[in-house]
C-alpha cells in the first residue's frame, strides 16, 4: 500500500495497471474506485434555466482500515470510518425552491429541492446509546470540513430524531437544520475540494461564483451511502454523490417578450467547458426539454421551436421529456464546448407537480402566542396521479408532515385542527397516525410527525397548531435578537407517490440517468417561519438587580423592625424609669442585662455586678470560640 | 355561650345572613354571567391570572399528552399534580357545543370559591367568638351591649373572598388557584374547629398542589396546640395577678407569682394526631401519584416536574411577581445563589414571626401566605385574593391598620396598570420589558408595605389591649373577673 502512495503521481495508466495487478495478485473481487461528472440543463417554464452538476464518487468495499484513495476523499473516508456513518446528507441551500414553476414531481426537484440553510441527517452503525454522540462528534468535523456552523447541530435542542415522518426509517437516525445559515463561497470552495479535479478542469470549471451566487436558487448537496458488497468479509463500498443545483435567469434581452431567452453555457456561466475532468469514467452534458408540441424525431434538436448549437450525441424520450445527450470528451482548448438554445417559437409549458401543494404560515399577532398553520392545496395535475390507493373503496392520498420545534415556541398538542375542504375534521377521520415528541425547556426541541390520509378529491387541507413564545434568558439571545427566530422548515412528503424518469433506451448505465430511473419519494419543504420574540431590556441587567434587592431588603428590613419595636419602647421605658428612680449607669446595665437573659426585672439586686461582669465576660468567651470554631471549620471544609 | 349571647346572635342572623346570602348568590350569579362571556374576556391568557403551574391550558396538553400514553410531565408544559390532572383533565376536553369550551372547569371553579367562602365563614364565627370571649375576659366589654361592636368577620371575609376581583378573574379565568386556595382554606378551618384529619388532609393537598402551603404547618400546629387567636398570656395574667393581689395576701402572691406563670398548656396530645394524619395523607397522596405516573416515570419525575420547576424558576414567562425579569436578566454564575437567597427569604421569617405572633396562630397563617405570596417563583393574583380575605377575618383586631386607604389605592392602581403595561409591550411593542417589571416591582413594594403594616397594626392592637387592660385594672382593680383560659 506503501508503494500505491508512492504512484500517486504517475501517470493514471501505470497506476491502473498496477492496481489491475493488486487486484489479480490478492484474487479478490474489487470494483476501481470511480468518478463521474454530469450536467443536466433544463430550461424552466417562467424563462430561468435549471443547472444540475452531478458528481458521483465511488469507493470499493475494503475492509482494511487505514486504506489510501486515489480519487475518493480521503476526508470523508475518515468520516465514515470515524463515526460509522451508514448513510448521511448535508445540504447548503439559498433561495426558496419554487414548486409551481420548477416542478415537483421528478426526480430532480424530490431530491434537490431542500430547505433554506443546511440541513443534515445522517444514520449511524454504532449501539444505540452512542448515536448521540456519534451525531455531535460529526456535527463538528462536518463543521470544520465546509467552514459552516454546522456544530450548533450539536446541542440537544437543536437536532431530532425522526421515527417515520421522514422517509427514512431507522432509529438511529438524526435530523437537524439550520435555517439562519449562510451559503457562501466559503462553503462551495471545500465541497469543490473533494473533487478529483476540483474546479480546474472539466464540467466543474463551470461554477464560476458569481454566476452561480447570482442565481435564484442554489443548493449544494453532498450524499454519502454505503453500497453493501453482499459479502460479509468485504464490509461495503462507499458512495458520494456531490451536486449542485442552480436555478439562473439568462441575461439575453429577448425581442419578443412571449419567447423563451435563448441562453448559451458561456452566457449562464461566463465560462466554457474545455475538456473533460482526465480522471472522471464519465463525463456528460445533458439537456431535459419538456413539453414539445411537435416532436419530430428526425431533427429533433433543430425543429421549429428552438435550435440546439451543437447536434446532440444521443437523444432519449421519455413520456413527457426529450433528453439531449451530448459527451464532453471531443472538447479541448481549441474547441470549446458551448451548448447553445435558442428559441424560435414562444412556447409554454407546465411542470408535473406534486398532489398537494404546501405551504405554511404564522396566525396570530402579538408577541405572546400565536399559531402555525400548514396549508395543503390541491394541484392542477391532482387528477392526472397514479399511486392511489384504492385498496379500501375509496381513494386517498397519504401526507406525512414533519415538523421540528424548537422548545421556545411552546406549542399546545391539544390544539391540533385539521380542516379539510375548510370543515373542521375530527382527527380520527383523517389523521391515521401521530407521533409526538414535546420540547423540554432549554433541553430538546419538539417533533411532530404526523400521516395524513386525504381524500382524493380534496381541494384543500389545512393543520393549525397553537404555541406559546416562551421568554428567553438575555444570554440565549442572539446578537440580533430583534430579527426573530427562525422556525425550521416542514417536511411534506407523500409516501404513495414516488417519481422516476425511466427512459426507453438503453443508456441507463449513464450515472444521472439511472440515478433518474431510481423511484423517488415525492416530498417538498415549506418555508422557513420568522417568529419574532418578545426581548428583555438587555442592558438592564445591573438596574433590575439592585432595584429587586432593594425591595427586598426593604421588606426583610422593615418586618424585622416591626416585630422587634416592642424590645424598643420597653427599653425606653425601663431607662424612664431608672432615671427616674436612681440613675446609676450600674443599676441599668444590669437591669438590662437582667432582662436580656430573661430574669424577672423586679429582682437584679439579687445578683452581685461581679457575677455580672463574669458572666458577661464568659459570654464573651463563648462568643469569641464559637467564631474561631467556625473560622476553623470553614477554613477545614473550603481546603478540602 | 351564654343565653344573652344567643339572643343577642338571633337578633342578628335575623338581618346579617340574610344579607349574606343574597350578595354570596349575586357573586355567583356574576361568575356565571363572566362564564358565559368568558370567550371574548380571554382571561385564562392573561400573565396575572394564569402562571405555569395553574394555567388550564397546560393542564389540558398535560392531559392530551397522558391520553397519548405518554408522561403528563413530557414537555415543558404541565408542572401540576397528578391527582388534579385526573380530576379536572377529562373536564377540558368535554364540551357543550354552543358553550364556551371549558365550561365544566369553570363550573368547578365556581364551586370551589363557594366552598372557600363557606369555610372561611366557619373560620370568621370561630375568630368572632373568640374576640368577643377574651374581651370579656380581659374585662374590656362591659356589657352585653358592646358585642354590637364587634363585627362578624367571618361574613366579611366571605364576601371580600367572593367579592374580590381577583378571586373572581381567577375564577373566570381558569387558573387551579381557587383549588389551592380552598386546600388552604380547608387546612385551616380543620385546624380551627378542631377537626385534625380535615386539617391535616387540607395541608398536605395545599402542600402537595404548590408546595408553598407546607409553611402553615406551625400555625397549624399553634392551632391545634394553643387553641384559637388570642391577646398575649401576658395580659391574662396580669388580670389574674391582681385580681389575686386583691384577693390574697402578699405572701400568697409571690407564691402565685411562680406557679402559674409557666406557659400555656401545649396539647401534645392533638398536634401528635395532627402528625399522624399528616403521614396518612401525605401516604395517601404518594401513593395515588405513583399510581397515576407508575408508567411514566413515577415520583421522582414528579417531584422533579413540580417541586423542582418551582424552586429552580425555569419558566421566565412574565408574571405579576418580580423573579421572572430577574433571572432573564441576573448572571447565570449568579443564578444558583439568588435562587438560594430569595426561597431562603421565605424561611428566614419564619421563626421571628412564629416568635412574636405565636399567640394568635391564624394571623401567623395569613402573614406566611402574604409572605409566600410576595416571594413565590410564580405568583398570580390568586395568592393575594386568599390572603386579602383572610386579612378580613381580623376587621376588629386590625381596625386601626394604618396606609389603607393608601394600599387599596395602590391595588388598584397596580390591577389597572398592569393590563396597559403588558399590552403596551408585548402586544403593541411600543413599550419594553421594564414597563411591566416596574408595574410588578410596585405590586411588590405595596404588598410588602401591606404585610409589614399587616404586623405592626397587630401588634400595637395587642399593645393597645395592654395598656387598656392596666389602665382598666388600675381603676377598677376590685372587681373580679374570670381568670380561666378559654380554650383550657
Amino acid at each position: 500500500m506503501a508503494r500505491l502512495v508512492l504512484t500517486r503521481w504517475i501517470p493514471l495508466l501505470i497506476l491502473q495497471s498496477f492496481l489491475l495487478a493488486v487486484a489479480l495478485g490478492s484474487s479478490r473481487v474489487v470494483v476501481e474506485e470511480e468518478f463521474t461528472e454530469a450536467l443536466l440543463l433544463k430550461p424552466l417554464p417562467d424563462r430561468k434555466v435549471l443547472a444540475h452538476f452531478h458528481f458521483e464518487n465511488q469507493a470499493p468495499p475494503s475492509n482494511s482500515h487505514g486504506r489510501h484513495h486515489h480519487l475518493f476523499p480521503k476526508a470523508i473516508s475518515q468520516l465514515v470510518q470515524k463515526f460509522r456513518v451508514k448513510e448521511m446528507e448535508l445540504s447548503f441551500t439559498q433561495g426558496r425552491w419554487n414548486h409551481e414553476h420548477w416542478g415537483g414531481f421528478d426526480p430532480l426537484s424530490s431530491t434537490n429541492a431542500k430547505p433554506v440553510g443546511v440541513e443534515l441527517w445522517a444514520v449511524f452503525d454504532v449501539p444505540h446509546a452512542q448515536v448521540d454522540a456519534s451525531w455531535k462528534n460529526l456535527t463538528h468535523a462536518l463543521s470544520g470540513l465546509f467552514c459552516a456552523s454546522i456544530n450548533f447541530l450539536e446541542s440537544s435542542s437543536s437536532y431530532a430524531s425522526p421515527t417515520w415522518g421522514f422517509g427514512t426509517n431507522s432509529d438511529k437516525l438524526r435530523y437537524g437544520s439550520l435555517p439562519r445559515e449562510a451559503v457562501c463561497t466559503e462553503n462551495l470552495t471545500p465541497w469543490l475540494k473533494l473533487l478529483p479535479c476540483r474546479d480546474k478542469d472539466g464540467i466543474s470549471a463551470l461554477m464560476n461564483r458569481p454566476s452561480v451566487y447570482r442565481g435564484f436558487y442554489h443548493s449544494q448537496r453532498l450524499r454519502l451511502s454505503m453500497v453493501d458488497s453482499g459479502e460479509e468479509r468485504l464490509g461495503s463500498g462507499m458512495l458520494l454523490e456531490q451536486s449542485l443545483t442552480v436555478v439562473l435567469q439568462p441575461d439575453t434581452v429577448s425581442v419578443e417578450k412571449q419567447l423563451q431567452p435563448s441562453w448559451s453555457l458561456s452566457s449562464l456561466f461566463g465560462r466554457k467547458v474545455v475538456g473533460k475532468c482526465v480522471l472522471a469514467k464519465s463525463s456528460n452534458v445533458y439537456l431535459q426539454v419538456e413539453g414539445l408540441a411537435h416532436p419530430e424525431t428526425q431533427t429533433l434538436w433543430t425543429n421549429a421551436e428552438f435550435e440546439l448549437s451543437i447536434k446532440p450525441d444521443r437523444t432519449l424520450r421519455e413520456l413527457s421529456c426529450f433528453l439531449f445527450v451530448f459527451d464532453i470528451d471531443k472538447s479541448s482548448d481549441s474547441e470549446p464546448f458551448d451548448l447553445g438554445l435558442a428559441w424560435k417559437l414562444p412556447s409554454k409549458w407546465s411542470c408535473q407537480q406534486a398532489p398537494l401543494h404546501a405551504s405554511r404560515f404564522l396566525m396570530g399577532s402579538g408577541n405572546e402566542r400565536g399559531a402555525i398553520a400548514i396549508l395543503l392545496k390541491a394541484t392542477e395535475s391532482h387528477d392526472k396521479l397514479y399511486g392511489r390507493d384504492l385498496s379500501n373503496g375509496r381513494c386517498t392520498i397519504k401526507t406525512n408532515i414533519f415538523q421540528i420545534f424548537p422548545w421556545y415556541v411552546k406549542v399546545y398538542y391539544h390544539t391540533l385542527q385539521i380542516f379539510v375542504d375548510q370543515q373542521q375534521n375530527t382527527s380520527s377521520e383523517v389523521l391515521k397516525k401521530i407521533n409526538v415528541s414535546p420540547s423540554t425547556d432549554k433541553m430538546s426541541s419538539g417533533m411532530m410527525e404526523m400521516m395524513l390520509e386525504l381524500p382524493c378529491e380534496v381541494k384543500s387541507a389545512a393543520i393549525s397548531i397553537e404555541y406559546d413564545k416562551g421568554f428567553l434568558h438575555i444570554d440565549e439571545y442572539p446578537p440580533d435578537a430583534n430579527q426573530g427566530f427562525d422556525i425550521p422548515s416542514a417536511l411534506i412528503s407523500f409516501p404513495d407517490h414516488h417519481a422516476s424518469l425511466g427512459f426507453e433506451e438503453e443508456l441507463s448505465a449513464l450515472p444521472l440517468l439511472s440515478k433518474f430511473k431510481e423511484e423517488s419519494l415525492v416530498r417538498s419543504y415549506t418555508e422557513v417561519l420568522l417568529v419574532p420574540l418578545t426581548t428583555p431590556d438587555f442592558s438592564m441587567p445591573y438596574n433590575v438587580i439592585t432595584i429587586t434587592c432593594t425591595v427586598f431588603a426593604l421588606y426583610f428590613g422593615s418586618l424585622l423592625n416591626a416585630l422587634r419595636r416592642r424590645i424598643g419602647e420597653e427599653e425606653r421605658f425601663l431607662k424612664s424609669k431608672a432615671g427616674k428612680k436612681t440613675g446609676g449607669l450600674k443599676q441599668l446595665l444590669s437591669r438590662f442585662t437582667a432582662k436580656i437573659r430573661g430574669r424577672p426585672v423586679e429582682s437584679p439586686s439579687l445578683e452581685s455586678p461581679a457575677a455580672q461582669s463574669s458572666v458577661l465576660s464568659r459570654k464573651l468567651l463563648f462568643k469569641i470560640i464559637l467564631v474561631a470554631v467556625a473560622a476553623a471549620a470553614w477554613q477545614y471544609f473550603s481546603t478540602k | 355561650m351564654t343565653k344573652d349571647d344567643g339572643e343577642m346572635a338571633d337578633e342578628q342572623k335575623k338581618k346579617k345572613p340574610c344579607r349574606f346570602w343574597i350578595w354570596a348568590l349575586s357573586s355567583v350569579l356574576f361568575r356565571l354571567i363572566l362564564i358565559s362571556f368568558s370567550g371574548n374576556l380571554n382571561l385564562s391568557s392573561r400573565p396575572e391570572v394564569s402562571t405555569p403551574l395553574t394555567s388550564i391550558r397546560r393542564l389540558a396538553e398535560g392531559y392530551w399528552l397522558k391520553q397519548a400514553s405518554m408522561s403528563p410531565y413530557a414537555g415543558s408544559m404541565y408542572h401540576g399534580s397528578p391527582l388534579l390532572l385526573s380530576l379536572l383533565g377529562p373536564l377540558t376536553v368535554q364540551r357543550i357545543k354552543g358553550q364556551p369550551s371549558h365550561l365544566f372547569c369553570s363550573l368547578v371553579f365556581v364551586i370551589a370559591d363557594i366552598l372557600s367562602a363557606l369555610l372561611l365563614r366557619g373560620i370568621g364565627h370561630k375568630l368572632q367568638m373568640a374576640y368577643g370571649l377574651n374581651a370579656r375576659l380581659l374585662g374590656l366589654l362591659k356589657s352585653p351591649r358592646d358585642k354590637e361592636g364587634i363585627l362578624p368577620c367571618g361574613d366579611i371575609a366571605a364576601l371580600v373572598y367572593l367579592w374580590n376581583p381577583f378571586t373572581i378573574v381567577c375564577c373566570v379565568g381558569l387558573s387551579t388557584s381557587p383549588i389551592e386556595n380552598l386546600a388552604v382554606i380547608l387546612a385551616l378551618n380543620g385546624a380551627v374547629t378542631r377537626r385534625v384529619p380535615l386539617a391535616a388532609f387540607g395541608l398536605v393537598m395545599a402542600t402537595h398542589l404548590s408546595l408553598y402551603p407546607a409553611i402553615l404547618t406551625i400555625p397549624v400546629i399553634f392551632l391545634l396546640g394553643y387553641g384559637l387567636d388570642a391577646p398575649p398570656l401576658k395580659l391574662f395574667l396580669q388580670t389574674r395577678n391582681v385580681e389575686s393581689e386583691n384577693r390574697s395576701t402578699s405572701s400568697a402572691s409571690k407564691q402565685a407569682k411562680s406557679k402559674p406563670i409557666a406557659k400555656l398548656p401545649f396539647l401534645w396530645k392533638t398536634v401528635l394526631h395532627f402528625v399522624f394524619w399528616v403521614l396518612v395523607w401525605s401516604l395517601c397522596v404518594m401513593v395515588l401519584c405513583s399510581l397515576s405516573l407508575s408508567k411514566h416515570g413515577g415520583l421522582e419525575e414528579m417531584f422533579k416536574r413540580t417541586y423542582g420547576f418551582i424552586l429552580s424558576i425555569e419558566d421566565l414567562s412574565p408574571n405579576i411577581g418580580v423573579f421572572w425579569y430577574f433571572f432573564a436578566e441576573v448572571f447565570d454564575f449568579f443564578r444558583n445563589f439568588f435562587l438560594i437567597v430569595f426561597h431562603v427569604n421565605i424561611l428566614f421569617m419564619l421563626l421571628p414571626l412564629a416568635i412574636r405572633l405565636k399567640h394568635r396562630p391564624c394571623f401567623l397563617a395569613f402573614i406566611y401566605l402574604a409572605i409566600s405570596s410576595l416571594l413565590k417563583s410564580y405568583p398570580s393574583v390568586g395568592d393575594s385574593a386568599l390572603y386579602l380575605s383572610l386579612w378580613a377575618l381580623f376587621v376588629n383586631e386590625l381596625a386601626d391598620m394604618k396606609f389603607s386607604f393608601f394600599l387599596f389605592c395602590g391595588y388598584l392602581g397596580v390591577s389597572l396598570l398592569s393590563p396597559v403595561m403588558h399590552n403596551l409591550w408585548i402586544w403593541r411593542g411600543t413599550g419594553n420589558a421594564n414597563f411591566y417589571f416596574g408595574n410588578a416591582i410596585g405590586y411588590t413594594c405595596f404588598q410588602i408595605v401591606f404585610v409589614v403594616e399587616s404586623v405592626s397594626a397587630m401588634l400595637n392592637h395587642d399593645r393597645a389591649l395592654k395598656k387598656c387592660n392596666s389602665n382598666h385594672q388600675k381603676i377598677e382593680s376590685t372587681k373580679p373577673s374570670e381568670g380561666k383560659l378559654h380554650h383550657t
